[in-house]
């Protein structure tokens, strides 16, 4: 399946969580900040937000800035 | 001299707060960081590079010391701001945001309408707002009104290093202020931070400055300088402007053929 990923497609081999994403990607979930669908997702409820096919996921951390 | 820069009922040490972008490498802008004294600095929130891990930020920056702010630059709509304020809050686990509505992309000017708009949505979702605005009292007193913690007035162009260009306008906007006053962007130099600081600002925000000065950490030190002695002369209160000499000296007891 296919969603989108801080813009670009991303291919997935199925339904995953927020969690399982970022531990797939190796980012440190305390580190960034989640969109799932336009909506921030609470870093609690990262274990049961689940991403499906055609979702639009925005994953950022924070860079030097004024 | 050591009264600190509340806002929102948070107490800072310094009165100078700090960008974090635009240095040389991290390491050296921590060193600023240090030399600076500042106790609050700026972060924008952007994208993670999936394709490629790169140093954070964070690595480099002693949270328990420093508090993050993170900003909305680049937002040219109240709704990206407002998206990106969402997401910095998540990312940072503070409710302050920078608020920056962008107006135009060659003069980085606010854009005034967005930015009360984002300022009234932000403050209903209990975010501690300091808009990045023009130097304008009207404009400064409809966001203060709109719930915002602090207003931050540009003194010059964001990175512009032009300094002050409407000193008259900064002290009118401290003057009316019911909330802190903090110039932001278009400082260059030391003399520039002082300026602002004389004119009774509470305190000033600046990136480029020091991090795109020949040498960061000094000239980081050299604003935090600045910063404080702006600070005292506003409070010392500077004598009145006037056309012509008054003497320093005794007019009574001179020698030589003036004497009487």
């Amino acid at each position: 399946m296919t969603i989108k990923l801080n813009g670009d497609p991303h291919e997935l081999h199925a339904p995953l969580s927020v969690s399982a994403l970022l531990a797939q990607l190796e980012i440190d979930a305390r580190r960034v900040a989640v969109e799932l669908n336009l909506a921030v997702v609470k870093k609690a409820a990262y274990d049961s937000s689940v991403i499906e096919e055609g979702d639009e996921v925005e994953i950022v951390n924070f860079v030097g800035g004024g | 001299m050591r009264e600190g820069l509340t806002i929102a009922g948070r107490t800072f040490t310094s009165r100078l707060i700090v960008g974090t972008g635009k240095y040389p490498s991290h390491a050296i802008m921590k060193a600023a960081h240090l030399a600076s004294g500042a106790d609050m600095v700026t972060v924008a929130v952007r994208r993670v590079d999936i394709s490629r891990k790169t140093e954070s930020l964070l690595d480099y920056i002693d949270t328990s010391q420093i508090f993050l702010l993170p900003n909305t630059a680049a937002c040219y709509t109240a709704d990206d701001a407002i998206r990106t304020a969402r997401l910095g809050r998540e990312a940072g686990m503070s409710n302050w945001v920078k608020l920056e509505v962008i107006g135009d992309e060659q003069t980085l000017f606010p854009d005034n309408e967005g930015l009360l708009e984002a300022t009234r949505v932000l403050v209903k979702e209990g975010f501690v707002v300091l808009p990045y605005t023009n130097d304008d009292p009207v404009m400064c007193r409809k966001l203060a009104d709109a719930g915002a913690a602090a207003v931050m007035p540009l003194g010059a162009p964001i990175g512009s290093g032009l300094g002050i260009q409407n000193p008259n306008n900064i002290r009118i906007i401290k003057e009316q202020a019911t909330v802190p006053v903090i110039v932001d962007a278009g400082v260059g130099t030391a003399s520039d931070a002082a300026v602002a600081m004389e004119l009774g600002a509470d305190g000033v925000l600046m990136n480029t400055a020091i991090a795109g000065a020949d040498d960061p950490v000094m000239m980081a030190g050299a604003m935090k300088l600045a910063v404080e002695a702006g600070r005292m002369a506003y409070l010392a209160g500077r004598i009145p402007r006037k056309s012509y000499a008054s003497a320093s000296s005794p007019l009574d007891g001179v020698i030589g053929s003036r004497a009487r």
